[in-house]
């Protein structure tokens, strides 16, 4: 097993005086797409955002490549290499697409020009809208533009908060599709899903959380497999 | 000496009553609602004007007056205040606190504009004189030659009577009525809190989105809390204007000294909650008026010192210091003590209610 | 038709009306920058722009007084910017920072309380009397006047009016190249969209903020100092007097749109000076004395029937 880039560790956190994880712990190593699924409000959002320093953690750590950043503010740990894409109001709307990407390389030095044609590269459909207002774009065409956002820097690892909610099938394919480019690219993705099913799929290893902690863990196949877990999320048993 | 400091403690209690009859009145609207009124001076005026014009003796120069009864003069302020506040809630009800302060910073400018331009009915920037102060106004001839006083004696023996009593007889009287109103309105809003209206007014301001899936009409509460805050906002603008006999749009109603003033007082007391409302109004009041002997005094001193100076500007600059110090207060006050000296205490829930 | 009519609508209620326009526009610039990216309602905005024409004058004063040369309001203002930039920065530093994390409600009472401080300092240090700004009347341009009375068109507007227009348009455009060219002014639009969003991709917001206080604080400058230059003299009260119609203004473009601001003050400034126009009858439809009153109704109308503004801006 190679280190992990991105460990969680026996975290308690909550909003305020309500805690909401109770001893979660979870990791990415490189090159490896790993999803969290689970039941809503299990706390998978809740998980992602005590990344950011976006709530209290009042026990366990949060590490990067080994070293704490626990609490560490947003900005800071976006400048640390940590990519993320919220679940809602992942875009500003009232920039264009080139804008906002913009705003995506705000903690990149140079290179920027060089960078948003890779990620017209990575996203053809976003290079012919680049002038217009993301708010203008259809959902799926919106998620991208998050996506291609977060990736504006040289992120260390790219955490999704439910990417594909509300968006077609086509949409869905493509965006997972996408997914498996960017791990192609060396960058390592840490993936909140409600297509449980689909998100296994490309996923090297999984998580299901219930109530704020882990309560199986496995490889992706595994779990696609475990019929306790299909019966539960994957409508249905085989 | 003695005698002069009782006057002076008498003159503290009575604009100290006013004020916190104001802050009341805010606090119904703030610490009970959640409502940032800050056109106070809007509600003062149309009580103060209400009153002057309704009490004062028959007049060339403005509307009547008409001589009515005064506390007839405080109800029908109260009532003016009221609908004034009704109209304005109806509107301006649902904004959020921003809004809300605009608008009504906004329709206090235009009350006062109303006044000023409306000359035919309030005499304008002139402003109106010789409102009556109650006790101080039986000794006036229409009053002591009127029932009820024209029935204990005549004219002339009560004449003689007011004539013999010392100039500041009526000092003690206004103040006790000034401190009495207040603590009725006291004990009235005491009993609003306590009762299911306050607890639901509570639970409006903590949690709006919950109050209104519970079924609550959250709007129609506000705009109550809005009126009746108001309301008291109005007959302390009434006793306002007795207590300065002269009133005129623009400095008897400058928002710093009133709407402003009134503010901080309730800030430093407590929002939400009664006796710190009027804790609060009591100490600035003292405090604003304390630091104007003292600063006069130390320029007195500095114009002893530095004879031939011109320290007249230095006077009526002073009052500006401390309205900067004031200022200063209040932002220490939300920093470091948000929930004041006296913090609101939340009436015990009746059991088996959550 | 021009004689009779036009002359008399254009430069007695027209071009007033656009001046006060473009005074309102950009006060409004800043109050609708403050209230989309910091999200309060500023109440000291007008006491800034006040203390802004004071501190042109004394620039002024010393100059002649003490250099013994006399300067351009519009130089003046240049070192009183600074000043005034280094106000609000201070300001926010010490009494809007604090409550950052806190609900809105104690931020705005913050800057209604340095409405006061600021005022009253104001009083302490150049006394409540006012001070003349510019001495003298303003004489008509005389180039444009002979020249559009050539073409009888006759058009009679002070250079203090000129430089008025000039000055907005001006602003305007740097305000435009700022917003949509330059990465700060990106990040600020982008704050205003959403200041979560931006937080977490990485966005220093707090240098955002500055950047909004120094914008703001500018054009609140360049409003102050031509709206002395209008009425040629200074006032602790002018900066007050200004607040309404600026909320006004920057409601009616919607709140987080700056061309809407410069819009509604516009609007807000025309409908003033042409609500004092004689449109029925021969007296003014509205008496002058109310003409304070329009920016109000037009304000309350607005958050009545279209909260969110001409341009769609935030609603709250
Ligand atoms: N901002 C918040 N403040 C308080 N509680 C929250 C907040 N966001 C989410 N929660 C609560 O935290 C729990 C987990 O939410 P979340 O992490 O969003 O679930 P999931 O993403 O798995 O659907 C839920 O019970 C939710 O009500
Ligand atoms: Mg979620």
């Amino acid at each position: 097993m190679s280190k992990p880039i991105l460990s969680l560790n026996n975290l308690r956190a909550g909003y305020g005086q309500t805690e909401i994880l109770h001893d979660l712990s979870m990791f990415v190593q490189p090159n490896e797409i790993v999803a969290v699924i689970g039941p809503n409000g299990a706390g998978k959002s809740t998980a992602i955002k005590s990344v950011l320093g976006l709530l209290n953690i009042s026990q366990g750590s949060v590490e990067l490549h080994g070293e704490v950043i626990t609490n560490t503010p947003a900005a800071k740990v976006v400048e640390l290499g940590i990519s993320y894409v919220p679940q809602n109001q992942n875009v500003f709307v009232n920039l264009s697409v080139k804008e906002n990407l913009e705003m995506g390389a705000w903690t990149r030095p140079i290179g920027i020009p060089e960078r948003l044609n890779d990620m017209y590269a990575l996203f053809p459909d976003l290079a012919e809208k680049r002038n217009q207002t993301a708010g203008s774009l259809s959902g799926g065409q919106r998620q991208m533009v998050a996506m291609a956002k977060a990736l504006m820097v040289d992120a260390k690892i790219l955490l999704l908060d439910e990417p594909t909610a509300g968006l077609s099938p086509k949409y869905r394919s493509e965006i997972f599709e996408t997914i498996q480019k960017i791990k192609n690219t060396g960058v390592p993705v840490l993936i909140v899903e409600q297509n449980a099913k689909q998100a296994l799929a490309v996923s090297d290893r999984g998580y299901v959380l219930v109530d704020g902690a882990n309560r199986h863990t496995g490889t992706g196949v595994d779990l696609l497999a475990d019929r306790e877990i299909a019966r539960m999320f994957l409508g249905g048993g085989h | 000496m003695d005698f002069g400091i009782l006057l002076y403690v008498l003159s503290l209690l009575t604009v100290g009553g006013i004020y916190a009859i104001f802050a009341l009145g805010l606090n119904v609207q703030w610490g009970f609602a959640g409502l940032f009124n800050v056109g106070i001076v809007g509600f003062a005026a149309v009580g103060a004007y209400t009153y002057a014009l309704l009490t004062t003796a028959g007049s060339t120069y403005h509307l009547g007056g008409f001589g009515f009864p005064l506390p007839f003069g405080m109800l029908v302020a109260m009532i003016t205040a009221a609908i004034v506040a009704g109209l304005i809630g109806l509107i301006c009800i649902r904004l959020r606190s921003d809004y809300l302060a605009i608008a009504t910073i906004g329709i206090a400018e235009i009350i006062k504009l109303i006044f000023k331009n409306e000359t035919e009915i309030t005499n304008g920037p002139r402003g109106i004189n010789k409102i009556p102060r109650f006790w101080e106004h039986f000794s006036e001839e229409r009053f002591y030659s009127s029932w009820p006083l024209s029935w204990f004696g005549t004219p002339e023996a009560w004449d003689a009577f007011f004539n013999s009593l010392p100039n500041w007889w009526w000092q003690p009287f206004f103040a006790s009525t000034v401190l009495l109103i207040m603590y009725v309105i006291y004990r009235m809003l005491e009993r609003a809190r306590i009762a299911p209206w306050g607890r639901m007014m509570t639970a409006i301001r903590e949690n709006e989105p919950a109050a209104r899936a519970s079924g609550k009409n959250v709007t129609a509460r506000r705009i109550e809390a809005f009126v009746i805050g108001a309301a008291i906002m109005g007959l302390a603008g009434a006793l306002f204007a007795q207590h300065l006999r002269l009133i005129e749009p623009t400095n008897t109603f400058d928002p710093a000294k009133v709407t402003f003033l009134v503010w901080v007082m309730l800030i430093l007391g407590g929002s939400g909650n009664n006796r710190g409302a009027m804790l609060g109004a009591f100490l600035i009041w003292t405090i604003w008026s304390a630091s104007e002997l003292i600063i006069t005094g130390a320029i007195d001193l500095l114009i002893d010192i530095f004879d031939g100076v011109d320290m007249g500007s230095l006077r009526t600059r002073a009052g500006f210091l401390r309205m900067m110090l004031i200022g200063l207060l209040l932002q220490v006050i939300l920093q470091k003590f948000p929930r004041g000296i006296l913090p609101e205490v939340r009436p015990a829930s009746p059991k088996g209610i959550k | 038709m021009w004689n009779s009519f036009g002359f008399e609508f254009i430069n007695f209620y027209f071009i007033p009306g656009l001046v006060l326009g473009c005074i309102y526009a950009l006060g409004a610039i800043g109050i609708t920058l403050t209230f989309s990216i910091l999200r309060f309602a500023n109440f000291a905005h007008g006491e800034t722009m006040m203390t802004g024409a004071y501190l042109t004058w004394t620039v002024m004063a010393i100059c002649s007084g003490v250099l013994g040369f006399a300067v351009h309001p519009l130089v003046a203002a240049v070192p009183a910017t600074l000043l005034v930039v280094l106000l609000f920065l201070v300001t926010d530093r010490y009494f809007y920072k604090p409550f950052r994390q806190a609900d809105t409600i104690k931020v705005v009472m913050a800057s209604f309380g340095m409405m006061l401080i600021i005022r009253s300092a104001v009083q302490v240090i150049w006394g409540p009397n006012q001070l003349t700004f510019v001495p003298g009347i303003a004489k008509p341009n005389a180039y444009l006047k002979d020249w559009s009375g050539s073409i009888d068109f006759l058009l009679l507007i002070p250079n203090k009016h000129l430089f008025i227009f000039v000055g907005t348009i001006a602003f305007m455009m740097a305000l435009s190249y700022l917003l949509n060219k330059t990465r700060i002014g990106k990040a600020m639009r982008a704050v205003s969209d959403s200041p979560d969003l931006a937080h977490v991709t990485g966005i220093n917001v707090d240098q955002v903020i500055r950047a909004t206080w120094i914008v703001g604080g500018a054009c609140a400058m360049a409003a102050g100092v031509f709206l002395a230059m209008d009425i040629q003299m200074l006032e602790t009260t002018m900066g007050f007097r200004m607040l309404l119609p600026m909320f006004a203004a920057a409601i009616l473009g919607g709140i987080g749109k700056p061309y809407g601001a410069v819009l509604g003050g516009l609007v807000i400034g025309l409908a003033e000076e042409l609500s004092a126009y004689p449109w029925i009858g021969d007296g003014p439809l509205l008496s002058p004395g109310y003409k304070t009153g329009v920016a109000f109704a037009i304000m309350v109308v607005m958050l009545i029937v279209r909260p969110q503004g001409l341009f769609k801006g935030r609603s709250f």
